[in-house]
């Protein structure tokens, strides 16, 4: 499973094909309108009526109004003003550690990780949303060029071994999706989020992790050594070590959990031997902000 | 060699390494198992972690102690060791290996080349040269004849004991002309001779000797004798020590001429004793065919006793001319039987129960005329091989039995009347007999001067006369006469039987002439005069072990040598002069074994017994066993063996245990062949093959013999499926899916009809095989032979190869006569109403059972009343399974002719099936006449 954007972007919009187009919850939506980009005064996605026209070919279905189109021959499509769509950015933790796949048969966590954000990024920009990365440098945007931007930026891994959440372009009262195994110190990850509940930010906390990590199967004199090489740990019995480190690794995830609660986000765990599937459902309840 | 207790070490310098054990302990420990590294994110979670548990981090004792045993085997292993290793001599300059290649030594013989063997290795090893010298090939003349060490001994594995006595007669003389002295190294057979003790003194005077022989005493039979009619049998042997018990057999032909075991008895040697001696009873029948006796387990010329004329019995049938109440002495038998029966058997009665018996020799006294059927049956019998000896008489005199032409029971033409000389009416002197001429079965018989003939049968003059004559009168006139007849022989003595018109009878010549005309066989061993003047070529000779072999084309050897025995010139064997016998044996009956003696100062040793092994093969084994272990229990250790990936565990577990089988099967020298079938292979196998069988007898199956041939089997079997089904579908017999039969093996009782069809390159079945299918014809079955030929011949005209091989596969079978079936066959009728049984091929005749030569159509019947009962045997080549078979899909596997006129033939074809398969089991039902009104009405209109 090697991510070029190549691959990556036909993959993200089969896993996302199932799904509704992702449409933020709307409550957000007047917030982001504030930005002044509300009443083009064109045709659009947005919840004022606009004007009726006449179908065309290639029209779906569903956006033909049948009340209008029952009162004469042809159909007609009721088309909405367009008003301006939530701003959705991704943080995907890119580093070393996300590269791990404790099995061949496994995708590496950094892969899941690019999947998952990538499908919900065509379902964000399938529902008029714009969609961007924190650290990309360019501001969301909506359409298929953000997506291939994003998509390339998602394959090109940072050489740290440990990813920190970045938030340079964290418009306000924008959404935010954090994806990472979160395993290194949990204090940028704080800050972060303090910042992003600054900004009026709300998001989700995506957990990647490994059925390695989570079970943690190993016996004997070990050499653990982090993916990148900057951490390295030895122990004589490996096995004995279990418990202690599940116990560790519980603790980190409520403390994300906290964290999440805190500022009003959302936290999950996601393991890379399930189904992405599941996890997209999930953050696609998530992000429509379905309790 | 360093030895330490029973074991030695080839190469001791490498147990030195030993001692870097303990090093190698400290080091090993020192070292605990390499860590795996792992790629782990959740490392920063373990860090600041501790191990609970705070030990030295070192190599587990037991993981350690076990790779030190591995070490440990290993330099054990590789140091050479050997168990009970052979002390060697110890000695400088050349050393003699003198062997006693007598029959004695052939019994341990591997042993005695294995021990001197090596010796020679050792003197190798020491750089001493080695002369190799066997008794019996002594070099004529010259010094040692050195060589190196390794030549010697390739030479030690090519000599062979030689069927004779030691005799050192020749190497003392040989010793004289060597100069120098040298080490002996002498492995004697334990025997002594009159020049053993004369050449240990010579051998101890060069240097020092050294004397090897085996404990075990050497064992001899003695050839058997007949006393009081039981067999003798005494063996010999040469220490008498403990008691001992030997099993002595006789071998022999059996009346189908395969050599066997025909007698058995034990031998047991008192303890003190050197002889032991048993008496068997045997059948003469049986001790006739006895060819030789042996000591079981012995291989030896010695042990071996080659029986010859003396244990022979041979059938004398004794025919004499009516005796009307004359007295007895002047009966023409009585002195034939005075002669005869202490060494044949002698048997008397009417001619024709006399041929029946098969005698050896028949002899007529004074018998002119014989009655035609008794005669034909006489000249048969000679012809065969019999001795048909006859002797004149007055009647023979008077009758004109062989008179004007020659007589087939007569050797010669004879002249009416007859002669007399020396009486009170005649001329001349009675006549004495004349030397026997060298071509005479008599020559070398001593003529007593007493024996005179008055009277006699005179032969007419002819050109052959002079051949045929065997012994003569004084003036020349033939007294005995002889021709071949066939195998046979007829032989006429011109005088009477009783003393009436000679003296011959009378003497112990005419014991010996019956005796060398082999009539009656002499008991003992011949002495030198019996033996004297005749040649005797050797048939069978006896090797150093006892084993026998041709003669193939040798010279004769004189009677005289013959009678001196065995000797250089004359190995033991079986001797042939006409039809006698003469067995020469390396052990006579007055052959003692004494135990040789040898000087104080030489003590004879043995090591034979004791063998040394190798022990470095097994030390290896343990060791690698051992680092297989220590693989094992590594992985363990480091948590590679638990956890982890499954995959990879299984694999790893997988090798290791691979390795350890492995192992196990390359145990050095016991890794036999495991026997493809152990039991329970066997046991599943004849489960299957009842299942089989069960299945097959519970429905009715229909059967084809397995060609061979793959695609000929295909045909059989789909055809037998085709026709099943139909049978299913159209009659009340419902047949199980058909099965092949390997004639060879399989039970054949169970099926109704065999299919066979007959290919051109078919091997034909074991005489096994053939005993079975004629059983299972016998028994009710039905094989149907299909040449599948009906295409390019006619069937009969063995003109295709599948005909011919039918012609020869058939052959044994238990064929009773055949005949094209004919058009009132029950075959005709048990289902269908047919003409014609075509297969692929129609119009070709089909051949079944001939009916009976009395079968006659009864009144009113159209029928003929033929054979009860199912023929055995059907043969054809219209190749009927092609017609039957069909595919899986159910679709015809063959076309059959052309259009609707084919699948017309087709549907004949299954109902010929249908009516074979009826007629196998409803056998005659349809002729029987309870039907004839109901079919009358069908066949009437």
């Amino acid at each position: 499973m090697s991510s070029t954007p190549i691959t990556l972007r036909p993959r993200a919009e089969g896993l996302a094909a199932p799904l509704p187009p992702l449409l933020a919850e709307a409550s957000q939506l007047a917030r982001g309108v504030a930005f002044g980009e509300h009443g083009r005064k064109r045709p659009g996605v947005g919840d004022a009526f606009w004007q009726y026209r006449a179908a065309q070919p290639g029209d779906p279905a569903r956006s033909i109004d049948w009340r209008r189109s029952a009162r004469s021959d042809t159909h007609f499509v009721a088309e909405k003003e367009w008003q301006a769509a939530q701003s959705v950015v991704f943080w995907v933790d890119r580093s070393q550690s996300m590269q791990f796949a404790s099995d061949k048969n496994l995708p590496t966590k950094a892969d899941r990780a690019a999947l998952l954000s990538l499908a919900a990024c065509v379902l964000l920009v399938g529902a008029g949303e714009r969609v961007g990365m924190t650290d990309m440098g360019v501001r969301p945007m909506r359409g298929e060029l953000q997506l291939g931007r994003i998509a390339d930026h998602l394959t090109a891994n940072t050489a740290q071994d440990y990813g920190v959440p970045d938030t340079d372009i964290l418009p306000r009262y924008s959404r935010a999706v954090f994806i990472s195994d979160f395993l290194s110190d949990p204090a940028p990850v704080q800050a972060a989020l303090a910042t992003a509940a600054d900004r009026g930010v709300r998001g989700v906390l995506l957990q990647v992790l490994d059925p390695a990590e989570e079970a943690f199967p190993y016996d004997g004199r070990t050499v653990f050594h982090s993916v990148g090489g900057t951490l390295e740990y030895e122990t004589r019995k490996a096995g004995e070590l279990r418990d202690r480190y599940l116990a560790r690794l519980a603790r980190r995830k409520e403390q994300l959990s906290a964290m999440a609660e805190l500022t009003g986000w959302r936290f999950h765990t996601h393991h890379t031997g399930d189904s992405a599937a599941s996890a997209l459902l999930w953050l696609h309840t998530a992000l429509e902000g379905r309790r | 060699m360093f030895t330490l207790g029973p074991i030695g070490f080839l190469t001791p310098w490498l147990l030195v390494a030993l001692v870097s054990l303990p090093v190698l302990w400290i080091i090993l420990r020192a070292i605990p198992p390499a860590p795996i590294r792992r790629a782990f994110p959740g490392v920063a979670l373990l860090l600041g972690l501790e191990d609970e548990d705070s030990e030295a981090d070192r190599t587990p004792w037991w993981l350690l102690l076990l790779r030190m045993l591995a070490v440990a085997a290993m330099i054990l292993g590789f140091a050479g060791p050997i168990l009970n290793p052979d002390p060697v001599e110890e000695g400088a300059g050349p050393l003699l290996v003198y062997v006693d290649d007598s029959f004695a030594a052939a019994p341990d013989w591997r042993a005695r080349i294995d021990v001197a063997k090596r010796q020679v290795d050792a003197a190798g090893a020491a750089g001493r040269p080695v002369a190799l010298l066997s008794a019996g090939e002594v070099p004529a003349e010259g010094g040692l004849p050195l060589r190196a060490a390794a030549d010697a001994g390739a030479r030690l594995e090519g000599l062979l004991p030689k069927p004779l006595a030691a005799d050192h007669t020749a190497t003392i003389a040989w010793l004289d002309g060597v100069e120098g002295g040298f080490d002996t190294l002498w492995l004697s057979d334990g025997l002594d001779t009159a020049t053993r003790a004369d050449l240990a003194r010579a051998f101890d005077a060069r240097g020092s000797l050294t004397v090897m022989q085996p404990p075990a005493p050497r064992i001899g039979l003695r050839p058997g004798r007949i006393e009081g009619g039981n067999l003798s049998l005494v063996a010999t042997r040469s220490s008498a020590e403990g008691p001992q018990e030997i099993e002595v057999t006789g071998q022999g032909p059996d009346p189908a001429g395969i050599e066997r075991e025909l007698a058995r008895a034990t031998l047991s040697f008192e303890p003190g004793a050197t002889e032991a001696e048993v008496e068997v009873s045997l059948p003469p029948e049986l001790r006739n065919r006895i060819t030789r006796f042996e000591i079981e387990g012995v291989r030896s010329a010695g042990a071996v006793s080659l029986a010859d004329d003396s244990l022979r019995r041979r059938k004398v049938a004794l025919i004499g001319g009516d005796s009307e109440e004359a007295l007895e002495l002047l009966s023409p038998l009585h002195y034939l039987r005075e002669a005869l029966v202490p060494t044949a058997d002698v048997m008397e009665g009417s001619i024709r129960d006399l041929v029946q018996a098969s005698p050896d020799v028949i002899i007529l006294a004074d018998v002119a005329a014989l009655a035609p059927n008794d005669r034909s049956a006489i000249e048969t019998w000679v012809a065969e091989g019999g001795l048909l000896l006859r002797f004149a008489g007055p009647r023979l005199a008077a009758a004109d039995t062989g008179r004007g032409e020659e007589d087939a029971l007569l050797p010669v033409r004879l002249r009416v009347g007859g002669r007399d000389v020396g009486g009170a009416m005649s001329w001349g002197e009675p006549q004495g007999l004349a030397p026997f001429s060298e071509s005479s079965p008599f020559y070398g018989l001593a003529v007593p001067e007493d024996v005179v003939v008055t009277s006699q049968v005179l032969a007419e003059p002819g050109p052959l006369l002079a051949e045929r004559t065997i012994a003569e009168l004084a003036d020349g006139t033939p007294l005995v006469t002889r021709k071949q007849s066939g195998d046979g022989q007829v032989v006429l003595f011109h005088v009477s039987a009783n003393a009436e018109w000679s003296s011959l009878p009378l003497s112990g010549l005419f014991v010996q002439m019956l005796e060398r005309l082999a009539v009656s066989t002499r008991t003992g061993t011949p002495d030198a005069g019996e033996l004297a003047g005749s040649i005797w070529v050797p048939e069978i000779l006896l090797d150093g072990f006892g084993a026998l072999a041709d003669a193939g084309e040798r010279p004769g050897v004189p009677g005289e040598r013959v009678a001196e025995g065995v000797g250089p010139g004359l190995p033991p064997g079986l001797y042939a002069a006409e039809d006698r016998r003469v067995a020469v044996n390396v052990v006579t009956e007055d052959t003692v074994m004494t135990p040789a003696v040898w000087p104080a100062a030489v003590v004879p040793e043995w090591q034979g017994e004791r063998q040394e092994r190798d022990l470095s093969g097994w030390l290896l084994l343990a060791a690698l066993a051992l680092l297989a272990i220590d693989v094992i229990a590594s992985l363990f250790l480091t948590g590679r063996l638990t956890g982890g990936k499954s995959r990879a565990v299984a694999r790893t577990a997988g090798t290791a245990a691979l390795l350890l089988i492995a192992l196990a099967f390359a145990a050095p020298h016991q890794a036999r062949a495991q026997d493809a079938a152990t039991p329970e292979t066997q046991d599943r196998a004849i489960g299957e093959d009842l299942e089989k069988l069960i299945l097959a007898a519970s429905e009715v199956t229909l059967a084809y013999v397995i060609t061979g041939d793959a695609q000929v089997d295909r045909v059989s079997e789909a055809g037998l499926l085709g026709l099943s089904e139909q049978l299913y579908s159209r009659t009340s017999v419902e047949p199980v899916a058909p099965t092949g039969v390997d004639i060879e093996t399989d039970e054949l009782s169970i099926y109704p009809l065999l299919y066979w069809p007959v290919t051109a390159d078919q091997p034909a079945p074991s005489d096994e095989a053939y005993g079975k299918l004629n059983a299972y014809l016998r028994g009710g079955g039905m094989i149907i032979f299909d040449t599948k030929d009906g295409d390019v011949a006619g069937f009969g005209s063995s003109s295709t190869p599948e005909s011919q091989r039918l012609r020869a596969l058939a052959r044994p079978l238990d064929i009773p006569p055949l005949e094209p079936i004919p058009e009132d066959h029950v075959l005709t009728r048990t289902f269908y109403l047919l003409l014609d049984f075509p297969g692929r091929y129609a119009g070709q005749s089909v051949w079944v059972e001939a009916a009976p030569p009395d079968a006659e159509r009864a009144e009113g019947m159209p029928f003929r009343n033929l054979n009860d009962g199912v023929t055995p045997i059907l043969i054809g080549g219209n190749d009927w399974a092609g017609a039957w078979a069909i595919t899986d899909t159910g679709a015809p596997m063959f076309p059959v002719g052309r259009g609707f006129a084919g699948e017309r033939q087709r549907e004949l074809a299954y109902r010929f099936g249908v009516n074979l398969v009826m007629h196998v089991l409803t056998g005659n039902y349809k002729s029987d006449q309870v039907h004839v009104p109901a079919l009358l009405e069908r066949l009437g209109n």
